[in-house]
């Protein structure tokens, strides 16, 4: 009797001590959502639609600072005249570089696209980032090199990907980084060298560009389809354009953005 | 007598008894319960770093460096790479310990340890990081501390790559926080940042030791400027043993021990002349004090983040003269133009009490020490905080515009200050590699007694400090406060202090001796009769 009352007891007892235990583990680990599906890969024919366009800006760029290199002398010989920010590169007529273009909408919904072997390569040359603004793909490889022979740090500010913060004190370094979510952008910065910046832009398909010293951009491979586009600018934020690309034609989108 | 039924039903009874009382308390020890945590972070955590972990509680904007936001996990205090999220060990070494040098206290002692493990798991809930199953936290393996860490060849070593790999861009070339870098350097919010002072390790994020500051220098301080050195050994252009030596070099820069405050500035009495500039050699032979220095947080308007944490004082006096040493580590010679965005940054970040906020300016670094009027007979002293309107405290003012000038006058409150014509006070002043040396001198007596302290020996002398960093937007009542400590001019111990004692000795052996002979010569009598 009183043997089966203990033993009662004693596994109800059990019972919630497995039960809390169970519950407390799920607390601390919480279910990874669901892996996305695997579409199956797009066709990414060479023979589809392109679309080209010219940034432009209206109004007066904003005056330039120029960049004080006394502190790393290093830097400071590889200019022949005092370098200045890139926070604005404007080309001829009011062209407008270093602005990002990719498609925001209209991709078939979970496509997904290879990802290319090739990394994108961001050099670090005269205290500067080579290429200002870039993009890339989720999983490309971003080979960051260092040309100076002294310190540059890399801190990626993100949110949707982890953050990080590297150094690089001497010449021929290199580091290899990847993301894992789409982010636009991904800012890049020096702290040893507060006027250097980058940006990247991290898409999870291949439709995107950045506008030349002469403003013009081109992406192309696009499947017919009504595409939003939208066009990303450090200091003047972003503008938007709708094309629709039917077979292999190539439309023009010009973007303009009001200089602030 | 009790039937088989019964039985059964006692035992139901029992076993719900059980389960109601034990079962809501009995976990696995390492059980975490995010519900439980909520609860404790919201009476504990939330005020300053928000209610949803944004690191926006209603402290936040009082602080600098503000309070960890947690919905991006981003985390200074690691042992894994840079760019990964911390261990659960690394977070509740931050919740258990602190972080040195910041508002956020240790809570080891406060919470239980099933609290802090709770409060830990609900943390971690507010970024989406810890649940994503593709992060992969891994320890960094750190090795440990090659020998022979601090003999001067080693710390030389540490030296030549605390230059070549660029921590003086930063540290400085001292490594007082005070490199070509540090006016710029924001953290990942953008908020105002200083370089760590490494001649104060007590305050450094991660903790003091050699290790710890090796650690730093492999993870890097995510967030911050401060980057991971790792890939310099992946890439074999260091050795470990050679970052190893930079981390001793560091720890080499503070005292071995953290400074203790000591209530009493002793000023011996030196018979060379009076030691006017702050770089005389007579003051190597003096001893220092250390006080600790806070925000002013009592008068509008008010000052939560102070760059000046505290004071190293000495003190001596010649016949007629004092002498009063006083140096404090300062990133910046202000006013300095490199720093107005700095200053800037600062004014955004920490939220005014004044009506209209204020803009930057170039304001100057500026010392102030302060004594009563006259020698307090009793306990009672002036209020600390600049006297009053009916009780005025006697101050020598220093500012860095005029570096080589002081100013006595009358504070009566905080906000009122009456220079005093002929006041006597001078001063000395040096600036180097982020530190500031004023030396301030006045004849004991004085020809006003009414207003300007006579010091005298004996006596025990209040005397408080007040510090003010231009380049941290610091000027008016937005300063850094000492409370009253003590001077007092000490006085050669007289001879006679040492001779007394030693006369009496020989003086009690003698009668001894003379008590011990008279009682022998009476036992001899005795006998021969």
């Amino acid at each position: 009797m009183k043997v089966r009352i203990l033993s009662v007891v004693g596994g109800l007892f059990l019972l919630t001590v497995c039960s809390k235990g169970e519950k407390g583990n799920a607390a601390a680990a919480p279910a990874a959502p669901a892996a996305p599906t695997a579409a199956p890969t797009s066709d990414v024919s060479s023979a589809g639609g392109t679309i080209t366009g010219k940034v432009k800006f209206t109004g007066t760029a904003p005056r330039l600072a120029t960049i004080d290199m006394s502190e790393e002398a290093a830097c400071k010989a590889k200019y022949p005249t005092p370098p200045k920010e890139e926070t604005v590169v404007a080309g001829p007529g009011n062209a407008l570089a270093d602005v990002f273009v990719y498609v925001s909408a209209g991709l078939p919904a979970g496509a997904t696209y290879p990802t290319p072997a090739t990394p994108v390569v961001i050099d670090q040359n005269g205290c500067r980032y080579h290429p200002h603004v870039l993009g890339l793909m989720v999983g490309q490889k971003l080979e960051i090199k260092n040309s100076d022979p002294l310190l540059h740090n890399i801190k990626a500010v993100a949110k949707k990907n982890r953050p990080f913060n590297v150094s690089q004190p001497t010449a021929g370094m290199t580091r290899d980084v990847t993301f894992t979510a789409p982010e636009v952008m991904v800012h890049l910065e020096c702290n040893v060298h507060g006027w250097m910046h980058s940006f990247a832009g991290v898409r999870p398909d291949p439709f995107f560009a950045v506008s030349g010293p002469d403003g013009s951009f081109t992406i192309k491979d696009l499947p017919p389809g009504t595409y939003t586009i939208e066009a990303w600018h450090e200091k003047f934020g972003t503008q938007t354009a709708t094309v629709t690309i039917a077979g292999t034609e190539s439309k023009t989108a010009n973007i303009t953005f009001a200089a602030k | 007598m009790v039937g088989q039924s019964d039985g059964r039903t006692v035992g139901r009874i029992i076993a719900a008894a059980v389960f109601l009382s034990v079962g809501p308390t009995v976990r696995p020890s390492d059980a975490q319960d995010t519900t439980a945590g909520k609860i404790v972070y919201q009476k504990w955590c939330a005020g300053c770093h928000g209610d949803n972990g944004a690191g926006d509680g209603v402290g936040a904007k009082h602080m600098i460096p503000p309070p960890r936001d947690f919905t991006g996990a981003i985390y200074q205090i690691r042992t894994t790479a840079s760019g990964q999220i911390p261990t659960d060990a690394d977070l509740m070494r931050s919740i258990d310990e602190g972080l040195h040098g910041t508002a956020m206290p240790g809570w080891k002692t406060r919470l239980s340890d099933r609290e802090r493990r709770d409060v830990l798991a609900y943390i971690k809930s507010f970024s989406s990081f810890f649940a994503d199953t593709t992060q992969h936290p891994e320890v960094l393996q750190f090795g440990k501390e090659p020998s022979g860490g601090t003999s001067k060849e080693a710390l030389q070593v540490g030296r030549q790559f605390y230059d070549s790999i660029g921590c003086r861009k930063c540290h400085g070339d001292q490594g007082r926080g005070d490199g070509p870098s540090a006016p710029t350097l924001k953290d990942d919010a953008g908020h105002p940042i200083f370089a760590a002072d490494l001649h104060e390790n007590w305050r450094f994020n991660g903790g003091p030791t050699t290790t710890d500051i090796y650690e730093r220098l492999r993870t890097g301080l995510d967030g911050t400027p401060m980057p991971s050195f790792s890939d310099l050994l992946d890439q074999k252009f260091l050795t470990e043993t050679e970052l190893w030596r930079v981390a001793e070099y560091v720890h080499s820069l503070s005292p071995s021990e953290p400074p203790v405050v000591r209530d009493v500035i002793h000023a011996p009495l030196v018979t060379h002349a009076l030691p006017r500039s702050p770089d005389d050699s007579a003051w190597n032979a003096v001893d220092t004090y250390w006080f600790p220095l806070v925000g002013q947080v009592i008068h509008k308007s008010r000052w939560f983040a102070p760059a000046v944490t505290g004071v190293w004082v000495k003190a001596v006096h010649t016949a007629d003269s004092i002498a009063l040493r006083v140096v404090w580590d300062d990133r910046s010679q202000s006013p300095d133009p490199d720093w107005l965005a700095h200053v800037g940054r600062v004014l955004a970040a920490v939220q005014s009490d004044d009506s209209t906020p204020e803009q930057p300016a170039l304001w100057p670094d500026q010392l102030a020490v302060q004594f009563p009027v006259a020698i307090p007979t009793g306990m009672e002293r002036p209020y600390f905080l600049m006297g009053s309107a009916t009780g005025p405290v006697y101050q020598w003012r220093w500012v860095s515009s005029s570096r080589d000038a002081a100013v006595a006058g009358l504070a009566r409150g905080i906000e009122r200050f009456d220079p005093l014509p002929q006041s006597g006070v001078a001063a000395q002043a040096a600036y180097d590699h982020g530190e500031w040396r004023v030396v301030f001198t006045r004849a004991l007596a004085s020809p006003d007694t009414a207003s300007q302290l006579p010091f005298r020996s004996g006596r025990a002398i209040p005397v408080a400090f007040f510090a003010w960093d231009g380049s941290n937007g610091e000027h008016g009542t937005r300063m850094a406060v000492s409370t009253w400590y003590f001077l007092a001019l000490d006085e050669p111990v007289p001879a006679r202090v040492f001779i007394s004692p030693v006369l009496a000795m020989v003086l009690t052996l003698g009668l001894g001796l003379v008590v011990v002979w008279r009682a022998q010569q009476k036992t001899s009598y005795r006998r021969q009769q």
